[in-house]
């Protein structure tokens, strides 16, 4: 059953306007950012009072010590101060105080106006797209830095940025494409699609949904904040002892990294809570779109690790700036220790952006190709038997770190296990176009070319897990040349599959198809030919994060930055086509891809509560080619299904 | 799948195979090899080359033939057959890739343990890095390490580390050929990373901790000794040589101007 715009009206036809504002008091203390200018600054006027006030009352020298006033006031306080003001926690604070909450009116629920998109929002939609467009914004940013990065090293002269200013340039460029982009992006399209996909009506938790979403901002602006205190320059592992004596800015990413990850954390615990609780009647687990499989087994991974980054981070902060001695062997300290903590996250964390793309992969190709997913219930438990592996191998980034050299061949064993799960899915989504009626659209090109580049850079990834090959190729550009085949070529172009996939849900229009195609091919020929010739360089004796390098490396080099810049173009097209087309773009019909998911049965965009009634799942997910076979059905055409089985029984 | 496909998918296979093969072949990736540790090294280099030009010739040929063959006619909206999966061919691509992993952790692990192996006729030297330079110290015969596992390296009053005077000390890595060598390294301030792509062998060097490596030298010449592990605004330019020479000049070199 398809149900158009037409029927169902926009969201303004279910949720009356929110209440007439009254006067300069509603402006000044209601939620807003006109709160958020006054609260912000208020909240770092505490923090600074309380580090001078006990400073003051301990007796210590100085009492006004800028190192913890900025920790303190400016990356904690302040932006519990900037949460306030823009309304998070209002309904919690007037619950907890015995105030009247506010009635549930739907008025924190759609988007009428573009200025409904910079409030506090609970409708998972809006979040979701919320946090697909901040996540793009950071994402371009990390881009211009790589684009500098490239400038630098496009000739072996140190002679376009200072050392400083390239370390600082490599390092926020991985923090922002990684906790800023590539986890939070797959958030925001899971946030949009899983609640439609399982039939719910919004997350289980919106209040706290919203509150994650707004974490992001908080966290990104900290780490572009940190040039301006140099410098975070210890890479994006920020391994010590070089961290603790970095300059100050380093605890602007010790603290970016708590608002992200708590931002992570909240939103996975959301995720799981719905999945489980929230399932439309007839939804089993095995009736689960594989999206829903991935995104549960990535909400795991996301709650079990990531306290661990924030331990670690917290640690390096606590040893910069309360001098304490986690990692210094004279005072008591193991330095290795920060290692193994750090990628017992990190590892993971490779995961957590990976195995959201493989959903999104699945449902593309499914669709695309027209044909059932090939051994759907094996895709799911590779999902689960990568969750549990992936836990088991953090050390294999560590092989030439100084740890017990007995330690690298289990590590080894699993590395290299882990790649089995891995082989299964690639197969299967090849087994799903053998025989289908491929449909090469934008989506599609961009699902096949993620398999492509996955499979290049899981090749790579099996020199890396070789121990001997490992200890050759270990902090060189074949290490660069594996990360973004498996993140650039891999999560990007996931990401690049769904929104592309979903943008006809999200926006009700449809994107322009010629564009999205170049877009893809250009970004596809310039991934590789950037990225391709790193390994070469690599084996053969560059080592990574160097600003100056031996000129032997020069013509690649030269090269590779040639396309490079071409890579960096390649998105103008993606921002123009997404931009015109969600303005002026032909409307979209609910289900341009036939497809058969709970998502392509509502509007596009669907109504404020997704489902006007609860949908009943009666099949899988991909019956393609099955004939009358159905995934769900509605009250109205229930009969027929029932008709049908009978028939089939 | 039918015998005609069959061949079709096997002749682009094998086209691609060879493609691969060319790329692995005339592309010079490995440097020059100059240890006895990197022929070790370079085998399992190869040896998961070919494991992966297997692998990399069937999934492509599947995926370009698939591509090409079962592309939707542009006004054609049926569905492909509804196939759920096949139990025998889920099966089979797990186990095989299951013992190529096996072979491939077999290879890797023997090569690993010789080369991790300190020779009992092997010489000491001792390496410390520092930002932004390495130092290099050849113990005399027969000294005695002290509570930290060094003897050129001991701890001063204020806990830095002091270069004993016992010791000949030189920026660069001067090593006799065909001698095996152990390595000790440690660092004085963050980690460094010590790396000779010709010898392949690498190993962090960790202020506090002692690490150990292996090297035999194979080949006379002057190799790039690089600080791989980013230690601070100089890390670029913590690069110096590493020099290979007969057994003869090295000793000369030795005695030479030792303290």
């Amino acid at each position: 059953m398809t149900v158009t715009v037409d029927e169902h009206g926009a969201p303004e036809a279910h949720a009356p306007s929110p209440a007439p504002r009254r006067g300069w008091r509603h402006y000044l203390l209601g939620p807003g950012w006109i709160r958020v200018l006054w609260m912000t600054p208020l909240f770092f006027g505490i923090g600074f009072g309380i580090v001078v006030g006990i400073r003051a009352l301990a007796g210590w020298d100085p009492v006004i010590f800028w190192d913890a006033i900025i920790v303190v006031g400016a990356l904690t306080a302040a932006p519990i101060g900037f949460l306030a003001g823009l309304g998070a926690f209002d309904y919690w604070l007037a619950w907890a105080f015995g105030q009247p909450t506010r009635p549930e009116d739907h008025s924190g629920h759609g988007a009428r106006r573009w200025t409904d998109y910079f409030r506090i929002n609970t409708d998972h939609k809006v979040i979701g797209i919320q946090y697909v467009t901040t996540t793009i914004f950071f994402f371009l940013a990390g881009g211009l830095m790589a684009m500098l990065v490239r400038a630098e090293l496009a000739r072996p002269e140190a002679d376009f940025v200072d050392p400083q200013t390239y370390n600082e340039l490599f390092s926020v460029h991985a923090s922002l494409m990684i906790f800023l982009f590539v986890i939070p992006a797959f958030a925001g399209l899971a946030n949009y699609v899983l609640p439609l996909m399982i039939g719910a009506p919004d997350m289980a938790f919106p209040k706290l949904n919203a509150l994650s979403y707004w974490l992001l901002p908080i966290a990104g602006i900290m780490m572009l904040a940190s040039f301006f205190f140099p410098g975070f320059g210890a890479g994006w592992t920020n391994y010590t002892p070089l961290s603790v004596e970095q300059p100050f800015g380093n605890v602007f990413f010790s603290m970016a990294v708590q608002w992200a990850g708590a931002s992570s954390i909240m939103t996975a615990l959301n995720f799981l809570v719905t999945i489980i609780t929230m399932r439309a009647p007839g939804m089993t687990f095995w009736r689960m779109p594989l999206l829903v499989w991935a995104n549960f087994t990535t909400s795991l991974l996301v709650v079990i690790a990531t306290p661990f980054i924030a331990g670690s981070q917290f640690f390096v902060m606590f040893d910069k700036v309360m001098h304490t001695n986690f990692f210094d062997i004279g005072q008591g300290g193991y330095p290795l220790g920060y290692q193994h903590i750090f990628w017992f996250y990190s590892h993971p964390a490779v995961y957590i952006m990976i195995l959201p793309g493989f959903g999104i992969v699945s449902e593309v190709i499914s669709t695309m190709s027209r044909k059932p997913i090939f051994g759907y219930r094996l895709m799911a438990l590779s999902l689960v038997a990568i969750l549990m592996l992936g836990f088991s191998v953090w050390a294999h980034h560590m092989f030439v770190a100084g740890m017990a050299p007995w330690l690298r061949i289990p590590m080894m064993i699993t590395t290299l296990l882990i790649a089995v799960p891995t082989g299964i899915k690639v197969f299967s989504w090849l087994a799903t176009t053998w025989e289908g009626k491929i449909n090469f659209s934008t989506p599609m090109l961009w699902a096949l070319g993620f398999v492509s580049q996955f499979v290049i850079g899981g090749l790579s990834g099996i020199y890396l897990g070789a121990v001997p090959i490992d200890i050759h190729a270990s902090d060189t550009y074949f290490i660069v040349a594996h990360i973004h085949y498996v993140l650039l070529g891999g999560s990007l172009f996931t990401i690049f599959a769904g929104i592309y996939y979903w943008f006809p849900k999200m926006t009700g229009r449809m994107y322009n198809e010629q564009l999205g195609k170049l877009h893809f091919w250009l970004t596809f020929l310039a991934v590789n030919a950037t990225f391709f010739p790193m390994h070469i360089i690599g084996i053969q004796g560059m080592p990574r994060r160097v600003y100056t390098y031996d000129p032997q490396f020069g013509n690649w080099n030269m090269f590779i930055s040639i396309s490079a810049f071409v890579l960096g173009a390649s998105f103008l097209i993606f921002v123009y086509n997404m931009v015109v087309s969600w303005a002026r773009g032909p409307r979209a019909p609910a289900n341009p891809w036939r497809g058969q998911t709970l998502e392509w049965q509502v509007s596009s965009p669907p109504p404020l509560f997704n489902f006007d009634e609860i949908p009943q799942v009666v099949g899988n997910p991909y019956e393609y080619g099955v004939p009358g076979a159905k995934h769900a059905v509605f009250n109205g055409d229930r009969e027929v299904v029932e008709e049908r089985e009978t028939v089939r029984t | 799948m039918r015998a005609g496909s069959l061949i079709r998918v096997l002749l682009v296979a094998l086209l691609l195979a060879a493609i691969a093969t060319a790329v692995a072949i005339f592309v010079p990736w490995l440097p020059d090899q100059a240890s006895k540790e990197g022929e070790r090294i370079d085998f399992v280099f190869w040896f998961v080359t070919a494991v992966c030009i297997a692998i990399f010739s069937v999934v492509a040929s599947l995926s370009v033939y698939s591509l090409i063959k079962f592309r939707a006619k542009p006004d054609d909206d049926s569905d492909g057959p509804p196939v759920h999966g096949h139990t025998g061919i889920e099966i089979t691509w797990t186990v095989i890739p299951l013992i190529l992993v096996i072979a491939m952790i077999v290879v890797s692990s023997v090569a690993l343990a010789q080369n991790d192996r300190d020779p009992s006729n092997s010489m000491r030297v001792e390496v410390l890095g520092q930002q932004f330079a390495w130092l290099v110290a050849y113990p005399p015969d027969g000294a005695a390490e002290d509570m930290d596992g060094f003897i050129c390296f001991n701890r001063g009053p204020d806990n830095a580390i002091e270069v004993a005077e016992r010791c000949k000390t030189s920026p660069n890595l001067v090593l006799p050929l065909d001698q095996p060598v152990r390595l000790h390294l440690t660092a004085r301030d963050v980690i460094h990373s010590f790396w000779v792509p010709e010898f392949r062998q690498k190993q962090d060097a960790v202020p506090g901790l002692k690490t150990e490596l292996t090297v035999t030298p194979t080949k006379i010449g002057n190799y790039p000794f690089i600080c791989t592990e980013l230690c601070g605004l100089g890390h670029a330019l913590m690069r110096t040589r590493a020099i290979v020479m007969q057994q003869s000049e090295f000793e000369a070199w030795r005695q030479r101007g030792a303290r």
